[in-house]
């Protein structure tokens, strides 16, 4: 049988990955605000509570603690719930449960306990949106232990990590680039994941190693383009996962170009740049030619939207610090 | 002090009160079921008293006594099936006991060896929760499995089952336990919201939780609410029979409020005599609820001389168990702060582990690591 590849948007591709799921184990379940007849504000679970009912696609009430919470009672009850919080700003009435008690029980209970608990967080900006609506709050998760945070960037990347996410046995924090919902490719829906821990070289390059994850691959990989055009041959590493971070294939690429950028939509202070480039600088010291940039958001709260393009890292500023770097 | 209006089947002398609904609820009750309900206090007093000890004398960094509030918590945990889920917050010493949890291992918390101590799936005990109210959403989503594996109504009493969340005064205040009034309420989930309203979280007593009594503030959610007598160990067990049956049957959620007291302090860190008076512990101590239920045992004649020897003799040998088998307990070792991080390998622990194995390596004398003591 021919591989079924079909061309569909991120968001289908979640879409379909979780109805897989849901058709493969009877215990997975989903719950979420709006998750139901509506299929979610940005319709990721479109036509799911109509063929699977209401017991398994629930249409919660409005309190991320409590589906966070109730999340953690239905896992040690042997389901594999799957949360949707309805934009990033949102998730902090329920931080408490995602470190306290989702993060920690597997640890507490000395192994006896797991929770297989899903937690996907439509995140970061660039869509227009009002406040609480843009934000990438991956850091504050990847921090705490116990906790795997992966983000996809691609559509296939989408639909075969979100069923990697539902079968692993740790809580996972699936951050998806709502900018990047609507981005179209082929997707090979026979594929299986790789393993949600591994990064991924997206374009080959020799000159310098640009670290995205998210919404700022597409970023990275159109300043790959550009700077191609003016002779620079630039590597794209696909991050996929926060924590762990795959330092490994990182330090291996910048082994080989002896320089390295980072670009994130959440703010460099205390961000996923900055641990890459202290483990970079730990792991690749002697073949580094430039110090380790970072190109990512401010060290102000998200602003409105008439602004948040100057706020982002743009395609310019991802250019201007491969230009900073190449000129060391 | 005002009395409030509670469910009462024992007064405080010891002398049994009518009640047109729950009587009816204990008549089985023999003089067995009866001594074996003291037992169960007697022995979690004498494991609150021996614990106490041990932290004193520097065995345990900390104990929070359940001193008080025995017959609420035995009461409501003899009501409950074998098939039936508890998740405590961190006082249920007296219900993981009638579970059948061996104090031992709950003590392991307070000794700084272990964040949990036992197999919760053992006894259907969940691990004590210190964030105030957070397991009562795990106690609700906990009552949503039960009700989606069809455990809940089939009429088979030994199948169907509930799950009891006990909480404080204190955890009313919480979000995540009106929340899990909400999510209980709406999934007519099979779950009892046990709350200890033992007067005082920490230092501040109920009033400063709520504006009205505990009990109503569950009717506003929609939750049948009941007000129980939290010092009268079988009005406890009589309320909490009838909302389990309830929530087995498919009735859905139960909220009770046993009103008691906390003899002791919040914990052993604590001075209650800089929030409390002595006149209202003296008040409350006329109430004990392990007093009341001697009492009635001894006006129908059941507290024989052979009960009452071989009870002070186990409760004797338990102390004695307890205090050995604590002190036995040793750190773990330093390894297994990386153990069960995550259930499946993890680059950074399984890095970090690593060095750490390596640096303590480095230490090595004779063959012996010293980095026990170098670290200290």
């Amino acid at each position: 049988m021919s591989p079924t590849t079909e061309r569909i948007t991120l968001a289908k591709a979640i879409n379909i990955g979780m109805r897989r799921a849901l058709e493969q184990d009877p215990k997975v379940m989903l719950m979420g605000e709006d998750i139901g007849k509506l299929g979610g504000v940005f319709r990721v679970t479109d036509g799911l509570q109509k063929d699977f009912g209401p017991d398994r696609v629930v249409d919660t009430p409005l309190a991320e603690s409590g589906i966070v919470g109730t999340a953690i009672g239905l896992a040690l009850r042997g389901y594999r719930p799957v949360c949707e919080i309805q934009f990033d700003g949102f998730i902090f009435p329920a931080f408490d449960q995602i470190t306290t008690q989702l993060a920690k029980m597997h640890y507490r209970s000395r192994g006896k306990l797991s929770l297989p608990v899903v937690i996907r967080v439509p995140f970061g900006g660039g869509i227009g949106a009002v406040e609480h609506h843009s934000e990438s709050p991956e850091v504050l998760f990847a921090h705490t232990a116990g906790l795997r945070v992966v983000s996809p960037a691609t559509p296939g990347d989408a639909f075969t990590m979100i069923q990697e996410a539902i079968a692993s046995p740790d809580p996972v924090l699936f951050f998806e680039p709502k900018g990047r919902y609507w981005d179209k490719a082929e997707v090979d829906l026979d594929a299986v994941g790789g393993g949600l821990d591994k990064a991924r070289v997206a374009r080959r390059g020799t000159d310098l190693t640009l670290v995205a994850h998210g919404p700022t691959v597409t970023t990275a990989l159109k300043a790959a383009e550009a700077a191609a055009a003016d002779g620079t041959s630039i590597e794209v590493i696909d991050l996929r996962s926060i924590s762990p971070l795959d330092t490994a294939t990182v330090a291996e690429s910048v082994r080989r170009t002896g320089r390295c950028v980072v670009v994130h939509e959440a703010p460099v202070l205390y961000g996923t740049g900055g641990e890459v480039a202290a483990r970079i600088t730990e792991e690749c010291f002697f073949h580094l030619e430039a110090p380790v940039l970072r190109v990512g958001g401010f060290h102000a709260p998200y602003p409105v939207a008439r602004l948040e393009h100057e706020y982002l890292p743009s395609l310019d500023r991802v250019l201007d610090a491969v230009d900073r770097t190449l000129a060391v | 002090m005002n009395e409030p209006d509670l469910v009462q089947l024992l007064s405080p002398t010891g002398h049994r009160v009518d009640h047109p609904d729950y009587t009816p609820r204990i008549a089985h009750l023999d003089p067995e079921a009866l001594r074996g309900m003291h037992r169960d206090m007697v022995l979690a007093r004498r494991v609150d008293s021996e614990a106490t000890s041990l932290q004193r004398q520097g065995e345990l960094a900390l104990y929070a006594q359940a001193l008080g509030q025995e017959a609420a918590q035995v009461g409501s945990a003899r009501a409950l099936a074998v098939q039936d889920y508890v998740f405590p917050s961190y006082r249920e010493h007296a219900v993981a006991q009638v579970r059948g949890v061996d104090p031992v291992d709950i003590l392991k918390l307070f000794r700084g060896v272990d964040h949990g101590g036992w197999d919760p799936t053992e006894h259907n005990v969940h691990l004590y929760t210190l964030v105030i109210g957070s397991h009562t959403l795990h106690a609700t989503g906990y009552a949503m499995g039960i009700q989606r594996d069809g455990l809940v109504g089939t009429g088979d009493p030994s199948r169907d089952a509930a799950v009891v969340a006990y909480f404080g005064d204190g955890a009313t205040a919480q979000g995540d336990t009106n929340e899990a009034f909400v999510f209980a309420a709406v999934n007519n989930a099979p779950i009892v919201l046990f709350c200890q309203n033992n007067q005082w979280a920490i230092s501040e007593p109920t009033e400063r939780q709520s504006r009205v009594p505990i009990v109503e503030r569950g009717r506003g959610f929609g939750v049948p609410s009941v007000r129980v007598d939290g010092n009268d160990v079988l009005a406890c067990y009589a309320v909490t029979a009838e909302a389990l049956e309830r929530a087995r049957n498919g009735g859905g959620p139960t909220f009770i409020e046993a009103y008691t007291y906390r003899m002791g302090a919040h914990t052993t860190s604590d001075d209650p005599t800089r929030y409390r008076s002595a006149a209202e512990e003296e008040h409350w101590r006329q109430r004990d609820p392990i007093d009341r239920l001697t009492a009635l045992l001894e006006a129908e004649g059941e507290l024989t001389p052979d009960y009452q020897e071989s009870l002070a003799a186990e409760a004797e040998a338990l102390g004695e168990r307890l205090r050995a088998e604590v002190r036995a307990l040793e750190a773990p070792p330093t390894s297994s702060m990386f153990e069960n991080v995550y259930a499946t390998p993890h680059a950074v622990v399984d890095g970090e582990r690593a060095w750490f194995a390596e640096y303590e390596a480095s230490f090595l004398v004779d063959g012996e690591s010293a980095t026990e003591g170098a670290a200290r």
